[in-house]
């Protein structure tokens, strides 16, 4: 085996949010500030060449940590670092979002909008290079050469999405953050996509922190899942483990609640609960009020994210360490 | 537009359908001519049934429902067909009765739940007003049924939740609401049009196995019009297959997933990543679903379709009983040559 080369350590990372009324407001009404731990002491490494998932209900802090890692906001607690890329330099970071319409400018040519970025960064030396590497990395994502003339109008969204793509990578990234990057698609173009994503993970060998609220997708794309709830990550485990053996209650929770096509479950309601606000979260495990096995001390301590059986790291009151 | 009597029905009570569709187009006038959103579509459900319409973006999955509800915005129209509801015709309604017959025999639940719900009112209230307006019951018992509707729909603590303001539900417990006030009246038809797609998975379960539930109790027949094949398998009894205004495929839920007849469905299916194994690359189905000002001759499906021949630009092949489904497709109907 290859010695494990990380791309990405997020290590004890939080984000506190200031979501407070406006000063005005909280004097009239006498309101406290008002703050929000999106992300809490998260950590995990993400190895080279792999897809590394976050999953989660709305509101877990996936996007969150998506935008630390790629700088969009600071951290409030915690570091996170790039392992060394091909040249020697620490690993590029590029994030593709949800929404395709987000990333590009709708009144630029498709040719101006992926070569941005390589005349930002003075990838290239010349107009006529950097036009030639626009029409590559067009190709490089199923476009036509000559698709650098159109406005992004003239796109369908399976399409815009293969353009933020050739954008995204004009940077020459070795790690690309995928936020939801086909949950605004169609199946049928969905499956273009990330078929796209897969062969370009083999051949430029890119690495991905990829964000889904879609498991099937995520089974699919990952190598290695971590579960969130509520800002934290409860269960992390190599993907085929976290499929066939579960072990916090809330992965197994969201395994048994995902609508399955080949063996669907028609069973009665599930009394399964909602989650919690994050501005007020439940004390100790904050997954208790929800939890069928929960115990006396849930409500009380915090778990700790321990190594548990197989390859995975749970933190849960119930499951052993090992 | 047509100007046929209205049909009374005089079946019995269960052969009547909650819901007949039949030859159903819709169209939108516009400067640069005319466009078909719904080209022929023709469903039934029974009570007690619940319907899957499925298809991606476009399909016409939408504009099928806000039809059968006489919903449909201007310059939007019926151009053709038919639509009972309870053995009723509604299509031909005048706008006045259409309203009285939307509200005590159709419900309707959308993606949005706030859409539905006055935010300056409380829940009990609108309850309360709907209930009234359809019914005419008393205040006292219209407020006895409010209590038991919100109660039905698993809303913990109803007795406090009737006296609070939409803003102050999740929304999963919103969407609750907006299903309690779709059965109010005791409607015969609900339409619901992606109810759960704005909803996490754990709260989508618990609105499903919901919708299944009332659908037993009640005997109301749904139209469950999503794009989520995951949760049509989960909830109803058939489905419906769209693409670009025609139903391409319909039969026993468990027959479409596991048998699928059209082209457009085995790649749909093929397309969808699995829950238990897993593939090097996903099958896909080049280009994407047409607009309506560019919609291919014959079989729409034909340019992305892996089999078609000649015959499928030429002619748009009819829907026909393939098995215990049925198909439009020319491959079950002599070939595409
Ligand atoms: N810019 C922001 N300002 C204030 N609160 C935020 C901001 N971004 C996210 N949050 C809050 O942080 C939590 C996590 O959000 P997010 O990371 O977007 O979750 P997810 O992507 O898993 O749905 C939510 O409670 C959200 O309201
Ligand atoms: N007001 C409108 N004017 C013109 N075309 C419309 C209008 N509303 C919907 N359409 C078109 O009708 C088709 C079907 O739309 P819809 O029923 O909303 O699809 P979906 O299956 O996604 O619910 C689409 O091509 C859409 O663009
Ligand atoms: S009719 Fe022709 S083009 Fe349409 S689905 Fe069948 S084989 Fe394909
Ligand atoms: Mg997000
Ligand atoms: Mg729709």
């Amino acid at each position: 085996m290859t010695a494990y080369v990380p791309a990405l350590t997020v290590d004890g990372v939080s984000k506190v949010f200031d979501v407070s009324a406006p000063w005005l407001n909280r004097v009239i009404e006498r309101r406290p500030k008002l703050f929000v731990e999106a992300v809490s002491e998260v950590s995990f490494t993400v190895e080279k060449g792999t897809c590394f998932s976050i999953v989660g209900e709305s509101g877990c802090g996936k996007s969150t940590v998506a935008r630390l890692v790629t700088g969009l906001y600071k951290t409030t607690r915690g570091d996170i670092s790039f392992g060394t890329g091909a040249t020697g330099r620490p690993i590029r970071v590029q994030m593709i979002f949800q929404d395709p319409h987000s990333s590009v400018n709708p009144r630029w040519r498709v040719g101006d909008i992926i070569a941005e970025p390589i005349r930002e960064m003075k990838l290239r030396d010349t107009e006529k290079e950097t036009m030639a590497r626009v029409r590559e990395l067009l190709e490089t994502v199923g476009l036509g050469a000559d698709d650098a003339q159109k406005f992004p109008h003239e796109f369908s969204g399976g399409q815009r999405q293969r353009i933020s793509i050739a954008r995204a990578l004009a940077s020459e990234p070795e790690l690309l953050v995928c936020d939801e990057p086909t949950s605004a698609l169609d199946v049928s173009v969905q499956a273009q996509i990330l078929n796209l994503m897969r062969r370009l993970q083999d051949e430029l060998g890119l690495t991905y922190l990829f964000i889904s609220h879609d498991l099937s997708v995520v089974r699919h794309m990952s190598d290695h899942i971590a579960v969130m709830y509520l800002g934290r990550i409860v269960e992390q485990a190599p993907v085929e483990q976290l499929f066939t053996a579960p072990q916090h209650p809330y992965s197994k929770l969201l395994l048994a609640t995902i609508p399955d096509i080949q063996n669907p479950k028609r069973r009665v309601e599930a009394q399964t609960g909602e989650p919690p606000s994050p501005l007020n979260p439940p004390n100790g495990c904050a997954f208790h009020p929800r939890c069928p096995i929960a115990m006396e001390k849930c409500s009380k301590v915090m778990p700790e994210l321990l190594h548990a059986a197989g390859h995975a790291k749970v933190s849960c009151h119930a499951v052993a360490e090992v | 537009m047509m100007a046929q009597p209205i049909a009374a029905s005089k079946e019995p009570e269960a052969a009547t359908p909650a819901l007949d569709v039949s030859g159903l187009s819709v169209e939108f006038p516009s400067r640069r001519g005319t466009l078909l959103a719904i080209d022929d579509v023709s469903m039934q459900i029974a009570p007690g049934e619940i319907l899957g319409v499925v298809g991606e973006s476009g399909a016409g999955k939408s504009i099928t429902g806000l039809a059968v509800l006489g919903l449909l915005e201007s310059p939007g129209r019926i151009s053709g067909g038919a639509i009972h509801v309870g053995g009723r015709r509604v299509d031909t309604l005048s706008e006045k009765e259409l309203t009285k017959v939307r509200g005590r025999e159709m419900g309707a639940i959308f993606q949005d739940p706030l859409t539905a719900l006055n935010p300056l009112f409380t829940v009990g209230k609108q309850l309360v007003e709907t209930i009234r307006l359809h019914s005419g019951m008393s205040k006292e018992a219209a407020n006895d049924r409010a209590l038991a509707l919100l109660q039905s729909v698993g809303i913990p603590a109803p007795r406090e939740r009737l006296r609070q303001y939409p803003h102050q539900f999740s929304g999963g417990m919103r969407q609750r609401v907006v299903i309690a006030l779709a059965l109010a009246a005791g409607p015969r038809l609900i339409i619901a049009d992606e109810p759960t797609t704005a909803l996490d998975v754990s709260i989508q379960a618990q609105i499903t196995a919901l919708l299944r539930k009332l659908c037993d109790e009640t005997g109301v027949g749904i139209m469950l019009v999503t794009h989520d094949m995951g949760v049509i398998a989960e909830t109803a009894d058939r489905v419906c297959v769209m693409y670009s205004g025609r139903v391409v495929e319909s039969g026993p839920v468990a027959e479409v997933i596991h048998n699928p007849q059209h082209p457009y469905t085995k790649g749909l299916m093929a397309a969808i990543p699995s829950l238990h194994d897993r593939v090097e690359t996903l099958a896909q189905i080049d280009g994407s679903m047409p607009r309506l000002n560019a919609r291919p001759t014959g079989c729409a499906f034909h340019p992305r379709c892996p089999h078609a021949g000649p015959k499928c630009s030429a002619a748009t092949p009819p829907l026909v009983s393939v098995g215990v489904t049925r198909s439009a497709c020319w491959l079950q109907q002599g070939g595409t040559q």
